[in-house]
Order: C-alpha cells, then sequence, then structure tokens
C-alpha cells in the first residue's frame, strides 16, 4: 500500500523530493494513518465475506437470539431478527467500497477525458464542456440522484453505480482541465510538440504523468462522494435494500429501532465504519496535497527548527545548521542546498 | 457588468438544463411510470390520470416538442400538476408550505456555519501547528461521519435521553402556525437541534479550507512585507491575510450550497422537520413523481439562485473582478 501517486517529472525539487521511493519515514502523518486506515478497509473488504461467522441474511427464529448484545458467539451483537450485525458488517464493507471504487475509477477516468479534451481543442470545444462541466457542477445531486433512482424498478449495485458515476465527474474535470491548461504552455510540452510528436503521445507521456497526483486527489475525493451519497441514498431507501451495504444496514437499524431499543452495537458499527473510511480517504487526500504544497505540511516538527518558532514568514534559517537535524524540514531545506544534488546524482541512497 | 451578465446567463442556461433533464427524466427511464402509480392508486380520478399522463408523457397526443413547449409554460406558470399520492392537493401548494421552513433553517445553520468555520480557519491559519491546528484531524473527523448519523447519535443523546432538545417536528403539537409568539417561540425551539447539527457537520469543511488557504497566503510576499512593516498582527491577519484568502472560500461557497442543501433534505428526514427535503421523501416512497420533479426543480433554482447571490458579493468585495472586466 503505497499512495506515491506523483512519479512527477516536474521541474518543482519540492515534490521529487517528496515521491522519492522510501520516503515513508518522511511521507505526513496524516497521510500515513490514511493510507494504514484505508489499507485495513481494503483488507476487510476482500476477506471480509470469506470469514464473516454467519450468513448476514441468516435470521435465527429463537427470540433469545434477537437484539443480542456483543458476545463471544456475536462479537458485534445481533439485529432485531436475530441476524449477525459483524457477518452483516464484513460485508457490507465490501459492497460499500466496492461501489465507492468503482464509481471512482470510472468518474475520475471520465474526468480525466472531459478535463484533457476541453484543455486541447480549445475554442468553441472547451467553452463547450467547460458550460456542461459547470452545469452539472452547479446542479445539486442528491435530489437529481434520487428522482433518477426514483424512477428506476430495480434499484440494484449496478444502476446506483452508473447514476453515481454519471454526476460524479465535473469536479475532477474542471481541476484538470484548469491543471492541462496550465501545464500545456510549458517548454517540454512546446518541445515535444516540436519534435513531431502525436498529441495523443503528448497527452499520454507528458500531461497526464504530470497531474497524477491531481488525479489522485479527485480520485480520492470521488470515491468519498460516492459512499457518502450511497450510504445517504441507502438511509433513505432509495437503494436494494435486499442486499447488505452500510447504507442498508443503517436503513433496516434505524427502521427497526435501533437506537430507541438501546440497541448501539446494532447502529454504531456501521455509521462508525463509514465515519473511518471516510476519514481515512480525507487524510490520505490531505497527504497529497501536502505532497504538492509542502507549506500545507504539518508544523509542528517545522516549528521547532533550529530551537525557535518558524513561521512561513520567517526568513529561512542557515541551512547548515538544520541539514544536521533529520526531520522533514530539514530534509526538505536540504534538497535546495548543493550536497543533495550531490547525494542524489551519487545513487540518490540517502538514509 | 458584464461579469454578472456572463453569470446570468450560465445560470440561465443550467436552469435550462435543469428543467430539460427533468422533462427527459420520465421518458428516457424503463418501466411505465404511469402504470405503476395506477397499481397503487387504482380509484385516482381521470383528470389526475391525464395530469399524470401530460406530466409523464404518455399516451398524450402531440409530437415531442409540443409537450416540451406545452412543459415548459406550465412551469412558467407554476403550475406544476397535481400531488398522485395526496390528491388532490396542487403540487405548488405543497412547496409553497414546505419551502419556508427548509429555507430559514438551512439558510441560517449554513451561513452561521459559514462564519464560524473561516473565523476558526483563520485563527488555525495563521498559528499553523498550533492547538486549534492540531485539533484538526478531529474536526475532519466528525466531517467524515454520514451526516444523518451524527444526527441521530445527538438526537438520541440531546432529545431522547437528556430531553434538552424536542424530539421531532417544526413545532409542538397543536399549536396553529401563524404569527404570533407561542408559535415562533416553538418553532424556534425546534429548530435548534437541527441547526446545531448541520452547523457541527458542515464547520469542519469551511475550517480546513480556509486554513489551507490563509497558510499559502501567509507565506506572500505582501504579507511579509506588511509584518516587516511593523503593522499589528490584527491588521495583518484581516486587512492583508485573511481579505485574500476569503475570496476562494466564497467561490467555494456557491459550489457547496448544493452539498450543503442535499445534506438539509436528509436532516430534515431524520428530524421529521416539516420541510421539503421531508416532503421528497414520502414523494420518492409513495411513487409520487409529479412531486418529486417539482422538488428536484425547486431545489435546484434555489441552489442557482443562491449562487448568482455569491457571485454579486465577489463582484462586490474583489475588485479585482471589476477591473479585469473593464480592462477587456
Amino acid at each position: 500500500m503505497t499512495v506515491a501517486p506523483a512519479i512527477s517529472a516536474g521541474p518543482a525539487p519540492v515534490t521529487r523530493e517528496a515521491v522519492q521511493p522510501g520516503r515513508w519515514r518522511r511521507m505526513p502523518a496524516k497521510a500515513k494513518v490514511g493510507v494504514v486506515l484505508f489499507g485495513a478497509f481494503v483488507l476487510a473488504a476482500i476477506i471480509g465475506p470469506l470469514v464473516a461467522p454467519y450468513d448476514p441474511s441468516y435470521q435465527n427464529p429463537s427470540p433469545s437470539a434477537s437484539l443480542n448484545p456483543p458476545s463471544a458467539a456475536h462479537l458485534l451483537g445481533t439485529t432485531q431478527n436475530g441476524e449477525d450485525v459483524l457477518s452483516q458488517l464484513l460485508v457490507g464493507i465490501r459492497l460499500t467500497l466496492e461501489l465507492g471504487i468503482i464509481v471512482g475509477v470510472v468518474a475520475t477516468v471520465l474526468a480525466v477525458i472531459v478535463g484533457v479534451t476541453a484543455a486541447f481543442l480549445g475554442g468553441f470545444w472547451d467553452e463547450l464542456l467547460s458550460l456542461i462541466t459547470n452545469v452539472f457542477l452547479v446542479i445539486p445531486a442528491l435530489p437529481l440522484l434520487i428522482i433518477l433512482l426514483g424512477y428506476l424498478p430495480q434499484r440494484g449495485q449496478l444502476a446506483t453505480i452508473l447514476v453515481l458515476s454519471g454526476l460524479g465527474w465535473p469536479w475532477g474535470a474542471r481541476l484538470i482541465r484548469a491543471q492541462t491548461l496550465a501545464i500545456r504552455s510549458r517548454d517540454f510540452v512546446a518541445a515535444s510538440q516540436e519534435t513531431g510528436e502525436r498529441t495523443w503521445r503528448i497527452i499520454g507521456y507528458e500531461i497526464i504523468p504530470n497531474q497524477v497526483s491531481l488525479i489522485a486527489a479527485s480520485f480520492v475525493n470521488t470515491v468519498l462522494y460516492a459512499i457518502g451519497a450511497s450510504v445517504a441514498l441507502a438511509f433513505i431507501g432509495v437503494a436494494n435494500l435486499s442486499s447488505w451495504s452500510l447504507g442498508t444496514m443503517l436503513y433496516w437499524a434505524q427502521g427497526q429501532d435501533a437506537l430507541q431499543l438501546g440497541a448501539w452495537w446494532w447502529f454504531v458499527p456501521p455509521g462508525l465504519a463509514v465515519a473511518l473510511m471516510g476519514t481515512a480517504l480525507v487524510l490520505l487526500n490531505t497527504g497529497i496535497d501536502e505532497l504538492g504544497n509542502p507549506r500545507l505540511r504539518d508544523a509542528s516538527s517545522a516549528s521547532r527548527i533550529a530551537g525557535h518558532w518558524l513561521r512561513p514568514t520567517d526568513p529561512t534559517p542557515v541551512l547548515a545548521e538544520v541539514s544536521q537535524r533529520r526531520g522533514r524540514m530539514a530534509g526538505f531545506l536540504h534538497s535546495f542546498s548543493r550536497s543533495s544534488l550531490i547525494d542524489e546524482t551519487g545513487g540518490g541512497k540517502r538514509s | 457588468m458584464s461579469f454578472i451578465v456572463r453569470r446570468l446567463v450560465f445560470y440561465l442556461v443550467a436552469a435550462w438544463v435543469a428543467l430539460t433533464i427533468n422533462f427527459f427524466i420520465p421518458r428516457l427511464m424503463p418501466g411505465n411510470a404511469v402504470e405503476s402509480v395506477l397499481a397503487k392508486f387504482p380509484n385516482l380520478q381521470p383528470s389526475a390520470y391525464r395530469a399524470l399522463e401530460a406530466l409523464l408523457g404518455v399516451g398524450h397526443p402531440g409530437s415531442i416538442w409540443h409537450q416540451y413547449w406545452a412543459y415548459l409554460g406550465d412551469i412558467l406558470h407554476l403550475n406544476f400538476g397535481t400531488s398522485v399520492a395526496d390528491y388532490p392537493a396542487q403540487v405548488s401548494t405543497l412547496l409553497a408550505e414546505t419551502l419556508p421552513w427548509t429555507i430559514i433553517l438551512v439558510g441560517t445553520a449554513t451561513v452561521i456555519a459559514f462564519f464560524v468555520g473561516t473565523a476558526l480557519g483563520i485563527a488555525a491559519g495563521w498559528r499553523h501547528g498550533g492547538g486549534l491546528d492540531r485539533a484538526l484531524p478531529g474536526l475532519m473527523f466528525l466531517q467524515a461521519i454520514p451526516y444523518f448519523f451524527f444526527a441521530l447519535l445527538l438526537l438520541e443523546l440531546l432529545a431522547l435521553k437528556l430531553h434538552v432538545f424536542p424530539i421531532a417536528q417544526g413545532y409542538s403539537e397543536g399549536l396553529i402556525p401563524g404569527w404570533h409568539w407561542d408559535f415562533i417561540g416553538s418553532a424556534i425551539y425546534h429548530s435548534l437541534l437541527p441547526a446545531l447539527t448541520i452547523v457541527l457537520a458542515s464547520i469542519a469543511g469551511w475550517m480546513l479550507q480556509m486554513r489551507n488557504v490563509m497558510i499559502t497566503t501567509i507565506g506572500e510576499d505582501y504579507v511579509v512585507a506588511a509584518q516587516a512593516k511593523g503593522l499589528p498582527n490584527r491588521r495583518v491577519i484581516f486587512s492583508y491575510a485573511a481579505r485574500n484568502a476569503l475570496l476562494p472560500q466564497l467561490q467555494g461557497f456557491g459550489l457547496a450550497v448544493g452539498f450543503v442543501v442535499s445534506g438539509a433534505l436528509v436532516m430534515e428526514i431524520v428530524f421529521s422537520y416539516p420541510g421539503i427535503g421531508l416532503l421528497l421523501l414520502t414523494a420518492v416512497t409513495s411513487d409520487d413523481y409529479p412531486l418529486m420533479q417539482a422538488i428536484f426543480l425547486v431545489i435546484t433554482f434555489a441552489v442557482l439562485l443562491a449562487n448568482l447571490i455569491v457571485d454579486l458579493v465577489i463582484v462586490f468585495v474583489d475588485p479585482r473582478v471589476r477591473i479585469r472586466e473593464a480592462t477587456r
């Protein structure tokens, strides 16, 4: 599990510094937590249904199995119908995460296509595509999702994925268009145009690799949106209520008054799972942001360099003094100094 | 001026797209909506049936263009048809009853969240790495919790357990809505908890964005220059850094209105608040297609209007927008 989304050949030394391999230690702490947390959910989604102790839909008919608090037999207790909450949770994480990731991939691909096309074609097509993007950005998504799914006779996973992907691309497309326009005016793109590279090759080899971090951020955001929207839709009841996702779990728990009955073990786990999944994604995104914009990095370690509080507005501390310390900020500053150049040309082995 | 004109044209286009989507959804979706409604309401009046056909475009005489023009004309006259589930109530009457609740509550809560969140973001950005800044991961968690889940937990704790707030509804049972103090007091009392949940759930987003822009702005040369001049910190923060950092925040506000409204729909469902979100839920669960579509349009227009207002504010506070237009 590595984030390292930016295999970037960009000119900024900071970015290169941040994404060199083996920099796990120097990765922002928030991003580390995000990676670990998200990895745990991916793992749960993969092996969860295999290790789930019961069939999530199995309703134990005996009254003594109803609404059991957590115990050895049912680690997260049972529902009113005697279903095992842990099994539902494990199956539900898979369905929800699967939906989020598929929507994320589809919508991000759409966003890249629309954004890059608009920036490259320019003129009328750019105006048109930007207009469409902005219009879909401004039309509120949830009500539209609700009526779209409301008309569908079957509201299964596939329908939800299609509808969410169809409405999830504009945000990314807008960012990617802006970034493509910026990169397109750079010299190295002009150089490859001069050498007669085909447009699709320039796009594939020059433009897109240079905005991998932006695309990654937009992917993470889209996954976040998809999970949030699908859970909200299921909670309202606009979903396939016979399948187990985190949203349908919450729907049934709420519909059968789990909270009023005091059955927190039924209601809290799915909500907490969604919240932790969302937190992991937000943290990942902050990490990606901080890779691209060093000013945003957690200032706690930076601020104590050379024994005094360092503000972004303060003059740069003396490099020799700083580079002896191996904090994050020290490494960052070190990358500007001459010795880092030597380091990097000499095999780039720096512990 | 031309900035405003261009934005106006844009919102008109957006409104037209929304209207057109709304027109085509029932015509393109699989399944016959009219029949599914008829199956649910077998004793529907013939006039309601005809209205339904006209809206959904089934069995209606005339070409699709004819239907489209008739539809646009109806919308222009605020004639959204008749509710199927709540027959014979007019959809527009139902909307007029519920819309004020949503606008007052959600509008107030959103503006409060925006101002408080922005202020906290200024503080966190200025003291980058300070106590408030370190609280951010916690706030992110708060933001990542599904809104309705958070609201339900607060409802359980504050209303059911501690009895600080009422459980549901927009006002106490037995009161007649009107402009008298009993009712207004009760309505305010009932709106406190929903408003609190909206503010708590959305504050972190504003704070995070403001903090990030603030940090970037503080690094700019003109802020350094202001500090070097020896200006008091308060002046540097508000007149130099925050003033510019606020512009992206304002633009974000326009786009975020849609998200906020979506969250508010769910809020009303949680609190059984008599606004438009609860109405939408009723419409969806009872297959009331005319009502569903009208609600979508009303929400969309509200969001477009909010965006237009934000644009006007931006023109007012950002001289660059005006100058760029003037030199064009």
